[in-house]
């Protein structure tokens, strides 16, 4: 929270501009956090509530405040459609890989095997990699951060927030009542060891000694030590190269990859949906400037009845 | 010509039926469209299957399209059909026993082959073994008649065949004393692009008009005089057509741009379609992903102080559900408009119904009260919408509009409206940065809490679907605020200001009929017809189901019996019974299938006990 405000402040768009939609959730509570306007909504539908907000006033910096919960299993199809239209919302969607508000059942983004209320004996189904699906769909602004590192979940928040198109950035969130600890690796002090942070124009290099590279092997990408390879082998990070954010959405520690942190992607040219709705909308009324209303309903093949009325007691001419 | 005489007729019901594909549709809209110009009231009603096309010269496959004509105020698309055009042995199959006694079939004796009548389920030649004995039939070989008609025209046989809905028309512009000029006007303007379509049609059209004009075949011809309507400019229109419009007058009798979010669902998408061609009207149409989305969008529109405009039918209404209550928590304005069809589920797509009321009134979790009003005819929905727009900014609620898929899709002429006759759709918005805005500080007389705007300076506040505190609109659990916010919501809808219903005859008698919806034509039509035969029966036409007029109750209270037909199992007499405690008759019916208005004669007569 503390870095959205960040970000919110390093935009310094004024807080009456600023709208945050939620769905359901602990992560929905948001709103009633901020001092701009807000609303609350029902489980899974904030991203499609917020695209008619946006597409409504398009001036408004339209914040999606969204859980695990809200954003891949009931709004799932709410949220691939709002990737898809790159409509320009700021999507935060906050990962604790369970569902807190009902106490602790397991969610899409559950790890396999992963104890919860419902899965006494483990996940049996396999995790949904949120911003792989998203690369997946064409989306123009993906990144990640956790939520105790706040600097760089503010550095992304702000960069997603500029990004004229839809922004997500997934944020690892640790739920201390549900799901402790699930995401300490990738925060905590070992946190280095697990992850390796993107910044556009640097090698992929991480490890508490900066020990760990990732290098291409084929077309995928493994984690090397640094050691072992020429440099010229490690990996550039380039935010504009789509196969390789993809790769690098991809990577988790289940595969013996670190995770990727930072803005593994940007396209700021392609052109946002509220942009041309705007931009059809405005030439259909140059083509058509003309035509009043009255034009409008008496369109089409028309004819006049004259003005002669019958009546039970005859019929007269006007 | 001088032995063809002319039939005089103040009211003509015509039913063409033909394979998907045979233009019956097309034929029907340009006939009705015809009339229309030659200053008749008409009332059509389109009949399709929704399975995927079934097989040619089945009768499952056949799509029909009934018009009435007339020279006086007609109000449905007529009882019995006194002219059937069937296309082939299955579409006489398909409709010949509704074909009035004595009346006239029209068919393609070029069609009457042994595998044909098999297909069809004849086991011999209905026009031979007796079957259609009692009808005027008029076997005339239409596809040798277009084929000889299209000789000299450079297309492939089969396309020529293509053309035989023209010749039809042409013997039916002949035989219902219309004039030709007006279709080989049209048939230049559609065709334009495609000459040798074109001259093709242009072709049949005339070969079809010259036949009836010169064979001997037909003894009379129908002669219907214009009839007597308030002069004006008119225009045939259906109800989604005219639903589209009236979104974008009030869009421009509001200020406020319109976001419609939607997906496309039968029989209410050409809501959405004919309204996305309105961005210069500020309609600002989103095709979402589904109808949850659709509603959805809207809301948000809303939020972004627009107008929210949603359509759907059926099992949409019940996907919305769950966004609508939130519109209700809300207090928001927003408009849903649903076209109705035959339900459960997926139920009948294609097929009119009108079940979807008690979803409307009570197909939400909680109390959850908004304002439902119903269009009764194609133009009246242009009205309706309009109405349903207004209502929801006056009172800040969303308001379900339901029409159906009868009026949705039928057509009627419509006397088009100026916009200077439109009343504004005042909406006020709070501005002011040093105003103490409260989001659900109340207008004393609506209960319309007041609206501030994201973008509004200094007035940022939040809202959302959990229960509101009764001013300040924070989440509160507070047992006794849920119960004020509870019965506030009850109040502002059951305290909305809606006319008085109009009775239809004397104000006290044997039986009230009420109607509903796109049951007003039959009603209206048989509740005249037993009038006019000195019964003691009147009828109201409920626009509006939620609040009801005030008088209704005190009119109810007037009459011996209350009968209300419905095309459900009786929801709007459900409604009745529990609000005024009166005993009501119901008839019901649900067959995908408007009244007819003799089915509503012969139930008044029961009722009455004759």
């Amino acid at each position: 929270m503390a870095s959205t405000r960040a970000a919110m402040a390093n935009r310094g768009v004024p807080r009456d501009e600023v709208a945050i939609v939620s769905g359901i959730g602990c992560s929905s509570r948001f709103p009633y956090y901020m001092e701009t306007y807000g609303f609350h909504t029902i489980h899974g539908r904030a991203a499609a509530i917020a695209s008619g907000l946006k597409v409504g006033n398009p001036a408004l910096d339209v914040w999606v405040i969204s859980g695990d919960g809200d954003s891949t299993a009931i709004g799932g199809n709410h949220f691939i459609h709002a990737v898809r239209r790159n409509i320009n919302l700021n999507y935060v969607l906050i990962n604790n890989k369970i569902y807190g508000l009902t106490k602790g059942q397991y969610s899409p983004t559950s790890e396999l095997g992963q104890l919860t209320k419902t899965t006494p004996y483990g996940v049996v189904d396999y995790p949904m990699q949120p911003l792989k699906v998203a690369m997946g769909l064409g989306g123009t602004f993906i990144a990640r951060s956790a939520d105790k590192d706040i600097k760089l979940s503010e550095e992304i928040l702000t960069r997603g927030a500029n990004h004229n198109g839809f922004s997500l950035c997934e944020i690892y969130s640790n739920c201390v009542i549900f799901n402790e600890g699930a995401t300490d690796h990738l925060s905590g002090k070992d946190k280095a060891e697990y992850s390796v942070v993107c910044r556009h124009g640097e090698k992929l290099i991480f490890g508490k000694d900066k020990q760990l590279c990732i290098v291409q092997d084929g077309i995928r990408l493994k984690a090397a030590k640094v050691s072992d390879v020429s440099e010229s082998d490690i990996v550039v990070h380039d935010e504009r190269n789509a196969e390789l954010a993809y790769l690098l959405s991809a990577m988790n520690n289940a595969d013996g990859q670190p995770v990727a942190f930072g803005v593994l992607y940007c396209d700021p040219d392609k052109k946002s949906y509220d942009d041309m709705v705007y931009e059809q909308v405005n030439d259909v009324k140059a083509k058509k400037s003309g035509e009043s209303l009255d034009d409008l309903l008496s369109s089409g093949n028309t004819w006049t009845v004259s003005s002669t009325i019958c009546t039970s007691t005859g019929c007269k001419t006007m | 010509m001088s032995q063809v005489k002319e039939k005089d007729v103040d009211q003509v019901v015509i039913k063409f039926t033909g394979d998907s594909g045979d233009g019956m549709q097309l034929v029907g809209n340009q006939l009705t469209a015809l009339s229309a110009l030659s200053g008749n009231d008409v009332n059509s009603l389109p009949d399709y299957p929704s399975e995927i096309r079934a097989p040619a010269g089945t009768v499952a496959g056949i799509s029909g399209f009934q018009i009435a004509l007339g020279s006086k105020k007609i109000h449905t698309a007529g009882d019995y059909p006194d002219v059937l055009v069937a296309m082939n042995p299955a579409a006489v199959k398909h409709s010949y026993h509704f074909v009035a006694k004595g009346g006239m079939i029209i068919t393609d004796s070029d069609t009457y082959t042994e595998k044909a009548l098999e297909k069809a389920g004849f086991t011999s030649d209905p026009r031979e073994d007796g079957t259609l004995a009692g009808y005027d039939v008029k076997a005339i070989p239409f596809t040798t008649l277009t084929r000889e008609a299209l000789k000299d025209v450079d297309m492939p046989a089969k396309d020529k065949d293509r053309s035989k809905n023209f010749f039809v028309l042409g013997v039916l512009c002949w035989l219902f004393n219309k004039n030709p000029d007006e279709v080989i006007n049209f048939i230049h303007t559609k065709f334009g692009k495609l000459p040798v379509v074109m001259q093709a049609n242009d072709a049949a059209f005339k070969a079809g008009f010259n036949y009836g004009e010169t064979t001997v075949m037909f003894q009379s011809r129908y002669k219907l005089n214009a009839a007597s309507i308030e002069p004006g400019l008119y225009r045939n229109i259906t109800g989604n057509e005219a639903a589209a419009l009236g979104i974008a007058a009030a869009s421009k009798k509001s200020g406020l741009p319109i976001v419609f979010g939607s997906y496309p669902i039968t029989p209410s998408t050409e809501i959405f379609q004919e309204g996305s061609k309105l961005k210069n009207f500020d309609v600002i149409t989103m095709q979402m992903e589904d109808e949850i989305a659709g509603i959805c969008a809207a809301i948000g529109g809303s939020l972004s102080g627009k107008l929210g405009v949603t359509n759907t039918s059926g099992p949409g209404l019940a996907l919305k559900g769950e966004a609508l209550g939130m519109a209700v928590m809300m207090e928001i304005p927003l408009v849903v408009i649903d076209v109705q069809r035959g339900g459960p589920s997926t139920g009948l797509p294609t097929k009119t119904e009108q079940s979807d009321l008690l979803q409307a009134m009570y197909g939400r979790n909680g109390d959850s009260p908004l304002p439902i009003l119903a269009a009764s005819t194609p133009d009246d929905c242009f009205d309706a919408t309009f109405e349903a727009c207004s209502i929801a900014l006056k009172y800040m609620t969303p308001v379900v509009l339901l029409t159906d898929g009868y009026i949705g899709q039928g057509s009627c002429p419509w006397k088009v409206p100026k916009e200077s006759e439109l009343p504004d759709i005042p909406v006020k918005f709070i501005d002011d940065p040093d105003y103490d805005y409260k989001p659900y500080r109340r207008d004393s007389k609506t209960l319309a809490r007041e609206w501030a705007i994201p973008g509004a300076k200094n007035l940022q506040h939040r809202i959302g679907s959990l229960e509101k505190d009764a001013l300040t609109g924070a989440v509160s659990h507070v047992p006794q605020n849920h119960q004020v916010m509870t019965d506030t919501r009850m109040a502002k809808v059951a305290n909305i200001e809606v006319p008085d219903c109009e009775i239809n005859g004397a104000d006290s008698g044997d039986l009230l009929v009420i109607s509903w919806g796109g049951t007003f034509g039959a009603v209206k039509g048989a509740v005249d017809r037993v009038m006019a035969e000195g019964k003691s029966v009147s009828s109201i036409n409920l626009r509006w189901i939620n609040p009801m007029p005030k008088n209704l109750g005190k009119a109810i209270s007037r009459f011996k019996k209350v009968l209300i037909p419905e095309l459900n199992t009786g929801q709007l007499a459900t409604l009745i019974r529990s609000r005024y405690l009166v005993d009501v008759e119901t008839l019901s019916k649900v067959k995908g299938d408007p009244f007819r208005e003799y089915e509503v004669v012969d139930k008044i007569k029961e009722v009455l006990g004759e």
